[in-house]
């Protein structure tokens, strides 16, 4: 029997109150053999935890991570980047599918959650590609993965661009409300050069660019499709304010879309990739300040539903090339809740109850995890409780991640550092020291 | 200047004090030992990630009449294809012992990248579709002769410039917009909507779809070099219909203004952008520009890497 109490921590939910839930606000909270029990009911044996000043959220879930293996384990293990989702309050990850091999089997997705299970940071959900091989071809084994659990399944890094493909996979996931999570990118209007925005930088640094209506159409096109299969779809990391006025448009068509946006969408533009650093080469590219504010205005009003990290460790040496051929890609996971508390609540444009649910309500009921993950939290269930002193601020020390990898666009920027705990499936899998 | 990466790392008096040299240097070609001590025990690398016989012959030829040891390596091929990232050619490269590393890549921005991880000085010889500074530098030395070289950088004050072609992919348009507004000229880009980059407008230039009705009042044309790969991606419908928009042809050399300078940085399609009538006319500098190249690279050479390395 373990028991652990957590003293006076101010506990935001984020949740409809219910019959078992726990109540907000200020109290202690206990966890005993991993789930939430009456404080009253703590035994003398209880390991203590002085949590007096410190804010309690129930554990963020990251509905976008690249954990790189199987295939590139010298950039990201399962182990090392659920270490790393552990230390940015995560309890729970979605495992994008590009792997090598790619998750396009049964088979291989089961493997991914065992990696994650036997590490035991952060619990792990496989995402299931949609198409063979990631090809955009022939459908994967949707049902297959189904019956394993798989909820979710993309080509991500790759744009379902077919779309009689993506029309048969909206349909098809109907059958086990799956969700199809679509990296929207017309690749034929970006082209294969493509490699940051396309506006007055790409035009002045000689750089081929995204046009931000490589990623609208493909939304309105998939809105579409979603409506005529009434079936649900999920947009990746959305980056521009065409999108936004897309998703706004379908929303209210009543068509089952919901969205998410990066950190670094929403604090980063395009102009930091004026000197070339390949560290600010990410897919959607870093777009220009209006888009941010678009962005922002969406995750306040809902339009965007959620926040999802798109981590993406690279290897240096995948990143040390001219910026056109470096890897796409940036570091996410432990720095995603400082960025969102950075730009959207230290701004005002949430409060802490919208907080929880656009980073664990949302991804937890977009993902369909269907557990005691994105909940707001009740006695008997089991603890995913992430623990933060939301005053705490820090430079950015990439040498310091838990990653393998180092392109971290965030280093050496001031920044909320505010994870101290982290509950995960019953047990703390990050305390800081 | 530490770095030659773009035309605006250059101040006008840079400029100014650039070109003159090159004139000096310009003699040295006349000389029948064609030999200056100046960078004597100076290593100079050509380190070409993409074949350019012209621009790295020029380079190797300006370093060796400087005498400097000018070693020419070639990288071809995508170093990502290699499985060698840039930074590990170049550190390679610089652990050498370089003084000055002279980069042609096919990626815009790799001679600035390289810049903050070696300590010898760099020049870009070529980025991607950014751009090519030394190509500008000798198209103002070609062209100040042209206007008159007595009158210093003045020569460009008041004049109008065509450039006409794939403004978008080109990095000799980019440096000479840069360099020519520097300089006081108004270029005048000329281009199909397709060629012409994002964000154009913000450049400070005249943008124009009209090449007839640009050409009879500039005092230069500068024509650029068109892929021919451009057709299948869709920016024009076919070479004949690029030539009659967009080709300097008999009768547009006829509707210049006499006097007008024709240039082009080569290689040319002829029959394409360019007709023989063009490049071969009287008031065509075509090889004056090929001739200021080794000159233009001289002096920079000189300006970068003189100082304490002269005599
Ligand atoms: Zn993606």
């Amino acid at each position: 029997m373990t028991e652990l109490l957590i003293k006076g921590a101010n506990l935001v939910t984020g949740g409809d109150d219910h019959e078992n839930a726990l109540p907000a606000g200020g109290q202690d909270i206990l966890i005993k053999d991993g789930r939430y029990a009456d404080p009253a009911d703590a035994s003398a044996e209880a390991t203590v935890i002085d949590a007096d000043g410190l804010t309690a959220l129930p554990g963020l879930i990251d509905l976008h991570t690249h954990l790189r293996e199987p295939g590139r384990e010298d950039a990201e293990t399962v182990e090392s980047g659920t270490r790393a989702a552990a230390r940015g309050g995560f309890a729970a990850v979605l495992a994008m599918a590009n792997t090598n091999p790619v998750t396009d089997t049964a088979e291989a997705a089961a493997h991914i959650r065992t990696l994650g299970e036997k590490a035991g940071f952060a619990q792990v959900f496989p995402i299931g590609a949609v198409s063979k091989g990631l090809a955009g071809e022939e459908l994967a084994e949707l049902g297959l993965m189904a019956r394993i659990g798989v909820r979710m399944f993309s080509d991500d890094g790759n744009c379902v661009s077919d779309s009689r493909l993506m029309r048969r996979a909206l349909e098809y996931v109907r059958a086990f409300d799956g969700v199809i999570a679509q990296h929207s990118q017309d690749p034929r209007l970006a082209g294969r050069d493509a490699c940051c925005h396309e506006g007055e930088i790409s035009g002045r640094l000689g750089l081929a660019g995204w046009p931000s209506a490589a990623e609208a159409t493909v939304i309105a096109r998939d809105a579409e499709l979603a409506k005529l299969t009434n079936s649900r779809l999920h947009v990746c990391h959305v980056s521009t304010a065409e999108s936004v006025d897309v998703l706004a448009w379908a929303k209210k068509r009543g068509i089952k879309i919901t969205a998410e946006v990066t950190p670094h969408h929403l604090l980063l533009t395009t102009a930091e990739v004026q000197g070339y650093d390949p560290t600010y080469k990410v897919n959607p590219p870093l777009r220009p300040d209006e888009d941010v504010a678009a962005l922002r205005a969406a995750l306040a009003d809902g339009t965007i539903d959620a926040v999802a990290t798109d981590h993406a460790p690279h290897a240096r040496h995948d990143k040390e090339h001219a910026f056109a051929d470096a890897a796409f890609g940036m570091l996410g996971l432990e720095t995603a809740l400082g960025v969102v508390i950075e730009t959207m609540l230290n701004t005002g444009a949430l409060d802490w109850d919208t907080l929880v649910q656009r980073t664990s309500i949302a991804p937890g009921r977009i993902a369909g995890l269907g557990s005691d993950l994105g909940m707001r939290p009740a006695y008997g269930q089991t603890a995913q409780l992430t623990v933060i002193d939301p005053q705490r601020r820090n430079p950015v020390d990439a040498a310091e991640s838990f990653s393998l990898s180092r392109n971290n666009p965030w280093h050496g920027r001031e920044l909320p550092d505010p994870v101290m705990i982290t509950i995960a499936d019953g047990r703390i899998s990050y305390q800081r020291q | 200047m530490r770095h030659l990466l773009s035309a605006a790392d250059l101040s006008l008096t840079d400029v100014g004090s650039i070109l003159d040299l090159a004139e000096e240097m310009a003699d040295v070609q006349h000389r029948s030992i064609k030999k200056l001590p100046a960078l004597r025990g100076r290593t100079v690398v050509n380190l070409f990630f993409e074949d350019s016989t012209r621009t790295r012959s020029s380079f190797e030829i300006a370093g060796k009449w400087l005498s400097a040891d000018v070693i020419n390596i070639s990288a071809k091929g995508s170093s990502v294809s290699k499985g060698e990232s840039l930074r590990d050619t170049v550190l390679t490269v610089a652990a050498m012992g370089v003084d000055a590393l002279v980069i042609r890549h096919a990626a815009s921005g790799a001679p600035q990248q390289v810049t903050g991880w070696i300590d010898a000085q760099v020049i870009n010889a070529g980025d991607g579709m950014h751009e090519h500074p030394t190509q500008a530098l000798l198209d103002s030395f070609t062209l100040r002769k042209h206007f008159g070289a007595d009158s210093g950088v003045d020569a460009f004050a008041g004049r109008r410039i065509a450039i006409v072609g794939d403004i978008t992919h080109s990095r000799v348009a980019r440096s000479n917009v840069i360099l020519l507004k520097k300089l006081g000229a108004t270029p005048i880009l000329v281009a199909p909507p397709t060629l012409l980059p994002s964000g154009v407008d913000s450049w400070g230039c005249e943008v124009s779809h009209d090449l007839d009705q640009v050409i009879t009042g500039v005092d230069a044309v500068m024509m650029l070099r068109v892929q021919r790969e451009r057709m299948s991606g869709g920016y024009f419908p076919t070479p004949r219909e690029y030539t009659v928009g967009y080709g300097l042809t008999r009768d547009r050399v006829a509707a210049l203004k006499p006097g007008t300078a024709i240039c082009h940085p080569g290689p040319m399609n002829r029959g394409l952008e360019i007709s023989a009538d063009a490049a071969d006319a009287a008031n065509s500098l075509i090889l004056d520009q090929v001739a200021a190249g080794v000159a233009v690279r001289m002096s920079v050479l000189y300006h970068l890497l003189g100082g304490e390395g002269e005599s």
